[in-house]
């Protein structure tokens, strides 16, 4: 027997195989999770979960483009503002203002990068945070939404939501919980597409480039990859995802101010600590992150300051000592990937010496 | 008349982001690190000379001066123990661990000094004033401005007439040569962020007096120094003193016009001058 296609490329293995399956489970139970689990449980999914998309398109923009963005609170912003102005203002359905939010921030991500892409490395960071003040005080000059003090959703906008009732008749919940669910789901759609659509990026051709403009943007030039239009494949996917998460992080929220909506600390420092104590670089460092941050903040957010400081010298310690965050520590032990991309060859020679 | 005065003032202003700058401007020179908790330091170093005040009694002017040794030593052994380790070809280290030890320190001032703002009160000096004829300009202002130029003459004779200016040079322009000449980097560096932690200390002795202080403020001083340091141009000290003006100018502009737009109307100047001269305005620094 000969055969043709004595090589194959593989990048499956048999942990991710399990994965796969452990995955799907896990959504399921998700999906039926409001059946059973109280209103204060789903709050903590749907922060768990919007957290987890925020620092999958930062592990994106960091990890895999080397963009470190400071000023990923802009596209939060941005997305925030578009669902309170689309719902108060022009009566837009809140679930149809989530994908508006996504291309508002890209709308606005668009002149950003062609100012902070003639920025190099740190330059660049502090570029993006420069632009987010830009944009966190121009929003504040926006008075049919509150200006500087902000505005909370009309009662009625989230009571007309689309799936609402359904959702009421099929729990036999309250509006205001039923609404929480709404929010969960949406936000559990948004974190598997998120995780499922950066997984199949960099499976893909434009993965490997943007694995190759990573680890040596000249090599990968030389090799005949456009490494400028990369970067702005990635800063673009990561603003208009970023965008979708903050609007639908302010339809649950239901109230809005520049200084919450465009904040450093929540939207960009919490999330680069859940992606640097994952390990940055992984699909899975950002989950296992995102865990880690939510157990530290139950057990320990009543310190305050010190829940902060301590947070803050947990990232400097890691990014010193274990740059390559928790997952790292594990996978280098046991050579385990839940979401591998390394390519494999497999088959070939040794298939043809076995006939 | 009115814009004179606006304009003057904006020029003096520009002096004290001239200041802010300095510091980041020096440490990014020779070891192409910018540190994200520059901003928290200068507010770190304010709360330092106010401490200094209220346990030894003294004029902040004088708590300055006793200030300055403490903080080049904290500089030294914050280069030698944290930095040091992260300096390097990949810019993901510094950065997170800059911007870690901003988060640190801004919690560490809440918890140590609550979010109450505070104020460096050095006496008469404070509201005094000197009729130019054409424009009164404060005293304190004008002291902050002249003391930006004397640190930027300061550095530019250390970079340029000291045995320590030329190792500096050196090690910017080749760390591996440099070594070869019996320079060690790791020491040198430690010494450039004391000195720049000299530079922050006086930057922010002349903050607390001109305005209240809280622990919260220091990520926009961070913002206000690296635009002056961009519009400037890398590796000219001058070039960020007219980055500094610029900003200080459209700040005071901005705010004449409408109050809420003071600190728009800088990020806005900023953003033009980069859009027309990416590389600032009296580049030298080929990076």
């Amino acid at each position: 027997m000969t055969n043709s296609t004595a090589y194959h490329v593989q990048t499956r293995t048999r942990a991710s195989t399990a994965a796969g399956i452990a995955a799907g489970i896990i959504i399921l139970v998700l999906i039926v999770l409001p059946a059973f689990a109280s209103r204060g449980l789903i709050q903590d999914m749907f922060f768990i979960l919007t957290m987890l998309v925020l620092a999958q398109f930062w592990n994106l923009l960091a990890g895999y483009g080397g963009l470190v963005s400071v000023g990923q609170q802009a596209f939060v912003g941005m997305g925030a503002y578009t669902l309170f102005g689309a719902a108060i203002l022009w009566g837009i359905d809140p679930i149809w203002a989530l994908p508006l939010g996504g291309l508002v921030a890209l709308a606005v991500a668009v002149p950003t990068a062609f100012f902070v892409f003639r920025l190099q490395g740190a330059y660049f960071a502090i570029g993006t945070w420069v632009v987010a003040e830009v944009v966190r005080l121009c929003v504040a000059q926006w008075k049919a939404v509150g200006g500087g003090s902000g505005t909370s959703l009309p009662r009625n906008v989230t009571g007309d939501m689309m799936g609402l009732t359904f959702v009421q008749d099929l729990f036999g919940v309250r509006a205001a919980a039923a609404a929480d669910i709404v929010t969960y789901w949406l936000a559990l759609v948004l974190a598997v597409l998120t995780i499922g659509g950066i997984y199949w990026l960099l499976r893909t051709k434009s993965g490997l480039a943007l694995a190759a403009v990573r680890d040596n943007v000249e090599a990968a030039k030389a090799l005949g990859v456009n490494a400028a239009r990369m970067k702005w494949l990635v800063f673009l996917t990561a603003s208009f995802g970023t965008g979708v998460a903050g609007a639908l992080i302010y339809l649950q929220k239901g109230r809005i101010s520049p200084d919450a909506a465009f904040s450093v600390n929540d939207w960009t420092a919490y999330v680069i600590f859940i992606v640097v104590i994952g390990g940055i670089g992984t699909i899975e460092g950002p989950i296992i992150g995102v865990i880690v941050f939510f157990l530290l903040q139950s057990f320990f957010a009543d310190f305050g300051a010190w829940y902060l400081m301590a947070l803050g010298a947990l990232g400097i310690v890691i990014m010193l000592f274990a740059p390559k965050g928790l997952w790292g520590l594990f996978s280098d032990k046991t050579n385990i990937q839940l979401f591998p991309i390394r390519r494999r060859l497999s088959g070939g020679i040794i298939t043809q010496t076995e006939e | 008349m009115i814009w004179v005065d606006t304009l003057v003032q904006g020029i003096l202003l520009g002096g004290l982001y001239a200041l802010f700058a300095a510091g980041l401007s020096l440490v990014f020179g020779i070891m192409r690190l910018v540190n994200l908790a520059h901003g928290d330091l200068i507010i770190l170093g304010a709360y330092l000379i106010l401490v200094i005040v209220s346990v030894l009694g003294l004029n902040p002017f004088l708590a300055a001066l006793v200030a300055l040794p403490l903080m080049f030593c904290f500089g030294w052994v914050l280069q030698r123990v944290v930095l040091n380790r992260v300096l390097g070809e990949d810019i993901l280290p510094p950065l997170l661990v800059t911007f870690g030890l901003s988060v640190v320190i801004q919690n560490a001032l809440q918890e140590g000094f609550t979010s109450d703002s505070q104020r460096l009160r050095p006496g008469p000096v404070e509201s005094a004033s000197l009729d130019l004829g054409i424009v009164t300009v404060g005293v304190m202002p004008l002291l902050t401005f002249a003391s930006a130029i004397l640190v930027i003459v300061g550095l530019n004779q250390l970079f340029y007439r000291t045995a320590l200016g030329r190792a500096f040079r050196a090690t910017s322009d080749d760390p591996v040569t440099a070594q070869l000449m019996g320079i060690r980097p790791d020491n040198l560096f430690a010494v450039a962020t004391g000195i720049a932690m000299v530079v922050v200390t006086i930057a922010a002795m002349y903050l607390g007096v001109r305005a209240n202080f809280d622990p919260t403020i220091g990520p926009a001083r961070l913002i206000y120094a690296f635009e002056a340091v961009i519009i400037g141009g890398l590796g000219s000290l001058w070039g960020t003193l007219a980055g500094g003006v610029i900003i200080g100018v459209a700040q005071t502009m901005g705010a004449a016009i409408n109050p809420e737009w003071q600190i728009l109307a800088g990020h806005v100047a900023f953003l033009v001058v980069l859009l027309i001269r990416p590389r600032g305005l009296f580049p030298r620094a080929q990076d």
